[in-house]
């Protein structure tokens, strides 16, 4: 399990406030005592209790654990992965999935000192060497409980996507009553294929939009066509086969409706209060699809070009050259930088967001449905839309 | 047969036309007056006042009607129904006339003895001379002449074959019936005797069994023995495939032997009273053939439109607009010479006027066919007229002997075959086919590429000559290891000089290898040069050095599909083989279906129901991947574009000649070509320097490249400039090149090629680039202003425009529709921002994005004049436009079921 601090930052408030990562699947954001933090082997046990962890945590000392603390100024970042194996840690229990993908974690402790990390032996302070982000759960807090709008990260994986879809009949309730339309659904998944490890996607799961658009209409080709298309960044919102796992929309203590709502059986520690959203999911219901549309023009520029001098044909990798992955573990750094001052309270942050929704808004009534953008606008966008 | 007869999108229509739709419904059509006819339920097909139509998809019933008769007053219609009954019906009201002739009033003679039925009406026919007698024959072969005026019958002929047709002579002394064992009949039908005298039976190809004798004609001459015409009748055994008419006038017989299935024919006739036969116009079942019987030999009148398209299945299509004039007179020259085999005779089918006013300019479609043969159309207006056509074949040593011209029947071979018509589907050699074409209008260069790797370089001469076909074979794989090619072998040119006739004749030929099918062709007849791409890889050929220039690899090494050739090409060849032998089985069955007992037609309904269902539960469970593309991808090394640009690709100052590629896996290839100096070029070595390479993240194929000038109009054609019809491209400004996609539109800055715009389209609508196309949109409001627009077509058979240089949608526009995928993979955009598209394998449609260049069908339809009537006591017609009108009278349903009423009185 790696603990990490991150870029830090200022922050009044009684309580610290605690994002805490684990397995890039389990998303916890509790409070903390701004004076009586205790020492490390306290919060230790706490992050073993919140996030069930037993006898994973490797033994750290103090030591270690205040550098962590000064080194990160204001904010701490925890994120709690595992060392290897990284398949198999998307393959537990669904509710515990639901709470990853926010893309940013941290950890906000208060003013000076008072903060907490933990790191493995052995293990460096810093962006993970080994770590992809390969799926998450996104718009939770915009989105009718029975949908679930699942991100697969593509790029830089090996690993194929890994699914199939099929015509089908679907089902819905108008006001003049039940209606059979035709609808496109998820017919297969391929073993140890992306989709399959994300466990997000399930077989005979309705599939409601690509990227944002809408597909009622279109033809099963067509929807391939589109998916194939968004591959290297694909959006789907899918209506799941089984509805029994989906995320109340519970007004659980301060959550404003949002995404309080994947508060649910997963955590234990009573007196951590579930916090506010992230900004990933804080962006406007109304501009949300299209924002996320814009922010993934970017992985499409990872054209590759290449000069005559370094022409050696059928050998280059694009990988190594996109804009994508680079742009993807800069963002974070950026976006923080500049934005989250602005993201500490829940007024500021929808503002900032909406701010954003507007730019991109406009920016794509420019061109008719498709939308037209220079890579330089796109560029902006990346380092705007913070968490995605 | 009707889609048939909008081939090429014109008609005239000709006044006198009776003929037999596929599929078995009736067609009946004179300069009388019969008002449309539309039996109940079925789709009818009112097309205009002068003709009957009866559908072919009734359901088999009593009250089915097989066969019709347009009486000559003009008042009445006989309908003989599958019962054995005949119906009169005044028309055009359609009231019953209360005289409906039942089979069982018709009391057979005596002896004509052992038939329960007498089976369906299989032909009605008027008596020339007295329009009240009427005969009618029955299946069975008995045939009945009824007199209209007193309802009942004068005479009974005892026919004892099967009656496939019936024909009352000029004279009416005669009644010529056909059968089905292959032999005909002449009745001679005494006055006075109540006696008819069966004057002679002749099976005309006797001895062994024959085929049904389908339809017979007699017409007198004036001065000699009369006309035979007949079709079918062939011996059963050895030419039963067949599809023959006989002509037999006096000591002259000819078999006209046709290359698809005999629909109807009728024969015109001119001189003073319009008795003479001049012409015998036969409707088969892909196209129409005119036959000239006035001049010696009975030659074919070439047909002015209605040219069948597809003698040889279309492979592609490429057009040229505003073709220079010097350049068309030279092609007409040559199709001239081509055309030495028709008859002199005027095309006697007269009727209808064009009024679409003169095209603005000369416009030439060139169709490549799968038997190596190219074919120029002169595509100005709105029917598509044939000007010349290239054959390609004579340049490689094919297999089959060239000679063998339309099998010219031998001395004393009976029958007497002589092979007529155009459309010849089989291709001797499938290597031959064309897949594309490119043509400078300026210099009259032409290239040609094929399904075995064959590219042609040709060039217009207006004398016949023979020449050394000079053959350079070219390596794509550039030494490449490991590979297998399992596909067609490469095609053997002939070594000796051969005598090519005026027209386009071929200099040069480049032969890829492997020989797989040539997919990207471009020729720069300014800089004489030629490049092709294949799945391979692509290559510049120099065709004034006679030198290759550049060759590149773009195969994957891991390909193996592309690698062994094209297997499923060969597969899918198998298939459509056995297709069309299924089709040719099933056009069988229904010539003959309303023989068909109904406990067959039972049973057969039963088996298509399970075939139709068998063929659900396989289509049924339909699912697509869902996978991103990839380097391993098959066929990713595939050459989808070629384009030559002079612009800047190494600096921003100094532009120079380039060729650009784009390929299936997404990736652009850019070279720089240096062309030595006009005075060196033909002794000067050129080169190809690679500059540039772009792989587009999402990998889709390229469909297309297009250059743009510093004022972000597409760079003009080679020499364009140079013969003052374009404005020269400005070279001050930044040059960009738009990347299309199939995905989506990617415009870059040159030289430096960062991203400027993007455009996706898939990502968005699901649809994906199939066609692409520059047009030139000219004002419809002043001469003088316009836009350079980009066309393209999706595979939903949308046609959107996009405008240039900022790639903004302007307009989309559903054309095609999206399951038709041959149409929508033949689509061509011209240049003035029309189009074509193949909407069966016989027909271009054409389109136009276009408010300055329209072309659209202007044509009239005189409706003929009223009737004279032999009858006058008889109250004439209103006029000949209101027979549609009572389509829609009251009378019409209720005569329906007046039908209907009588017949269920019968059966109780």
């Amino acid at each position: 399990t790696v603990l990490k601090p991150k870029i830090p930052q200022k922050y009044t408030e009684p309580t610290t406030r605690i994002n805490s990562f684990k397995f890039e699947a389990e998303y916890r954001r509790f409070g903390l005592k701004r004076n009586g933090f205790g020492g490390f082997q306290e919060f230790y046990h706490l992050l073993q209790n919140i996030h069930h962890i037993h006898d994973l945590l490797p033994i750290n000392n103090d030591e270690n654990f205040h550098k962590a603390v000064s080194s990160a100024n204001p904010v701490l970042r925890i994120i709690i992965t595992k060392k290897e194996g990284d398949s198999v840690v998307y393959t537990t229990n669904s509710l515990q999935r639901r709470r990853k993908g926010l893309g940013l974690t941290g950890l906000r402790p208060a003013g000076s000192g008072s903060i907490h990390s933990k790191n493995k032996s052995g293990l460096m302070i810093g962006p993970p060497q080994d770590f992809r982000q390969i799926s998450s759960i996104i718009d939770v807090d915009i989105l009718p409980e029975s949908y679930r709008r699942v991100r697969l990260h593509k790029y830089g994986s090996k690993k194929p996507l890994g699914f199939y879809i099929r015509d089908g009949v679907s089902v819905r309730v108008t006001p003049q009553g039940v209606e059979k339309v035709p609808g496109v659904f998820i017919s297969r998944l391929v073993r140890g294929g992306l989709a399959e490890s994300t466990g997000l996607l399930a077989v005979n799961d309705e599939i409601l939009e690509v990227n944002g658009i809408d597909l009622t209409g279109k033809s099963l080709d067509q929807v391939t066509d589109m998916m194939v298309a968004n591959s290297h960044n694909l959006i789907v919102t899918v209506k799941p086969a089984n509805q029994r796992n989906n995320v109340a929309p519970r007004g659980s203590k301060n959550s404003m409706g949002h995404s309080g709502s994947v508060g649910s059986g997963g955590s234990i520690g009573s007196a951590l209060s579930h916090d506010s959203p992230s900004p990933a999911s804080q962006s406007n219901p109304i501009t949300a699809s299209i924002a996320e549309g814009d922010s993934y023009e970017e992985d499409d520029d990872g054209d590759v070009i290449l000069e005559n001098d370094c022409l050696s044909p059928n050998k280059y990798y694009p990988v190594t050259n996109s804009n994508s992955s680079t742009l993807n573990r800069d963002s974070p750094h950026k976006g923080q930088h500049s934005v989250i001052p602005q993201s500490v309270s829940m007024p500021n942050s929808l503002g900032t967001s909406l701010s954003h929704s507007a730019t991109m808004m406009s920016h794509h009534n420019g061109g008719s449905t498709h939308s037209v953008s220079s890579s330089q606008e796109s560029m902006k966008e990346d380092g705007n839309v913070i968490t995605l | 047969v009707g889609e048939f007869f909008s081939t090429c999108g014109f008609v005239q229509p000709s006044k006198e036309c009776k003929s037999r739709l596929r599929g078995g419904s009736h067609l009946a059509g004179a300069a009388n007056n019969v008002a449309p006819f539309q039996r109940d339920g079925a789709e009818g097909c009112p097309s205009c006042n002068f003709l009957v139509c009866v559908c072919a998809r009734a359901p088999p019933s009593v009250t089915r009607v097989t066969s019709v008769l347009t009486h000559s007053s003009g008042e009445l219609l006989l309908l003989g129904t599958e019962g054995g009954h005949v119906f009169i019906v005044e028309v055009p009201g359609f009231r019953d006339c209360r005289s409906t002739i039942h089979s069982d009033l018709q009391k057979p003679p005596y002896d004509y003895i052992g038939r329960r039925n007498l089976e369906h009406v299989e032909a009605l026919q008027e008596n020339p001379i007295n329009s009240n007698q009427v005969a009618i024959g029955y299946g069975r072969g008995l045939m009945v002449i009824w007199d209209l005026n007193h309802r009942c019958a004068i005479r009974h002929i005892p026919a004892t074959q099967q009656l496939e047709s019936m024909w009352w002579t000029e004279n009416g002394s005669c009644i010529l019936s056909s059968h089905s064992d292959g032999s005909y009949c002449c009745w001679t039908l005494r006055t006075g005797d109540k006696k008819e005298e069966e004057e002679k039976s002749n099976i005309p190809y006797g001895h062994f069994p024959c085929k049904a004798i389908n339809k017979i004609v007699q017409l007198p001459t004036a001065g000699g023995p009369p006309f035979l015409l007949f079709s079918g009748g062939m011996p059963r055994a050895s030419y039963g495939d067949r599809h023959c008419i006989t002509v037999i006038y006096s000591k002259t017989q000819v078999a006209f032997d046709f290359t698809s299935r005999i629909i109807d024919f009728f024969v015109i006739r001119d001189g003073p009273h319009h008795t003479e036969p001049s012409a015998l116009v036969v409707l088969v079942e892909e196209e129409l053939v005119v036959i000239d019987l006035q001049t010696e030999g009975w030659p074919v009148i070439q047909t002015p439109y209605l040219v069948p398209l597809h003698s040889s299945a279309i492979t592609c299509s490429h057009h040229v607009s505003a073709i220079p004039l010097k350049l068309w007179e030279r092609i007409i020259a040559a199709g001239v010479v081509q055309n030495t085999q028709y008859s002199k005779k005027l095309w006697p089918i007269t009727g209808g006027q064009n009024l679409a006013p003169d095209p603005p300019q000369r416009d030439l479609l060139l169709t490549g066919h799968e038997d190596g043969t190219v074919r120029f159309w002169d595509a100005s207006g709105v029917c598509l007229y044939p000007l010349y056509k290239l054959s390609t074949a004579a340049v490689f040593n094919a297999d089959a002997d060239l000679n063998d011209n339309m099998s010219q029947s031998a001395e004393g071979e009976w029958p007497p075959f002589r092979k007529v018509g155009c459309f010849d589907p089989y291709s001797d050699d499938p290597r031959l086919g064309i897949q594309k074409i490119h043509l400078c209008k300026y210099s009259g260069y032409l290239t040609v590429a094929g399904t075995a790797g064959q590219i042609l370089m040709l060039e217009l001469n207006d004398e016949a000559a023979e020449q050394t076909v000079e053959a350079k074979v070219v390596d794509l794989l550039q030494g490449q290891e490991g590979f297998r090619w399992k596909g067609h072998t490469q095609l053997d040119v002939r070594e000796e000089p051969v005598l090519f006739p005026p027209g386009f004749q071929p200099f040069t030929v480049v032969q890829c290898q492997p020989p797989a099918v040539v997919t990207a062709l471009n020729l720069h007849s300014e800089w004489k040069l030629v490049a092709f791409g294949t799945s391979h890889g692509f290559g510049v050929y120099d065709y004034l050095q006679k030198n290759t220039v550049l060759v590149k690899c773009t195969l994957n090494p891991s390909d193996q599909l592309a690698m062994e050739g094209p297997l499923s090409r060969v597969k899918s060849i198998k298939k459509s083989l056995r297709q069309s032998f299924r089709r040719i089985r099933r056009s069988r069955v229904s010539l003959r279906k309303h023989h068909i007992s109904n406990t067959n037609k039972v049973i057969q309904e039963a088996n298509a129901r399970l075939e139709a269902e068998l063929a659900e539960m396989e289509l049924a469970p339909v699912q697509r991947k869902i996978e991103a593309r990839s380097s391993d991808d098959s066929f990713t090394g595939l050459v989808r574009i070629l384009c030559f640009a002079d612009t800047f690709l190494s600096d921003s100052s100094h532009n120079t000649p380039s060729l650009w590629a784009g390929t299936n896996g997404g990736t652009v290839f850019a070279y720089i070509l240096y062309i030595p100096p006009v005075e060196h070029r033909a002794d000067e070595a050129l080169t190809a320097q690679p500059a540039k390479e772009i792989q587009l993240m999402h990998r889709a194929p390229v469909v297309g490249i297009v250059v743009l000038d510093g004022h972000g109009a597409p760079l003009p054609e080679p020499l364009e400039t140079a013969h003052d019809l374009a404005r020269s491209p400005d070279l001050l400004g930044s040059h960009h090149v738009l990347v299309i996609s199939e995905e989506q539109f990617k415009v870059f800055t040159l030289p430096k090629l960062s991203s400027k715009m993007k455009l996706k389209l898939t990502a968005v609508d699901g649809s994906r680039v199939r066609r692409v196309g520059v047009a030139w949109f000219g004002s419809s409001r002043t001469e003088d202003y316009g836009e350079s627009g980009l066309v393209f077509l999706t595979n939903q058979g949308d046609v959107h425009v996009l405008s240039l240089p900022h790639i903004k949608m302007q307009i989309r526009y559903p054309c095609i529709r999206r399951e038709d995928v041959s149409g929508i993979a033949s689509c061509v955009f011209t240049k003035q921002g029309q189009g074509f598209y193949l909407m069966s394998p016989s027909e271009f449609e054409r389109f136009s994005l276009s408010t300055r260049y329209l072309v659209e069908p202007r044509c009239l339809v005189e409706a003929p004049l009223p009737p004279v009537f032999s009858n006058q006591h008889q109250p004439k017609l209103e006029g000949a436009s209101s027979a549609l009108r009572y389509m829609l009278s009251p009378y019409f349903p209720f005569f329906l079921q007046e039908i209907q009423k009588s017949l269920e009185g019968d059966q109780t």
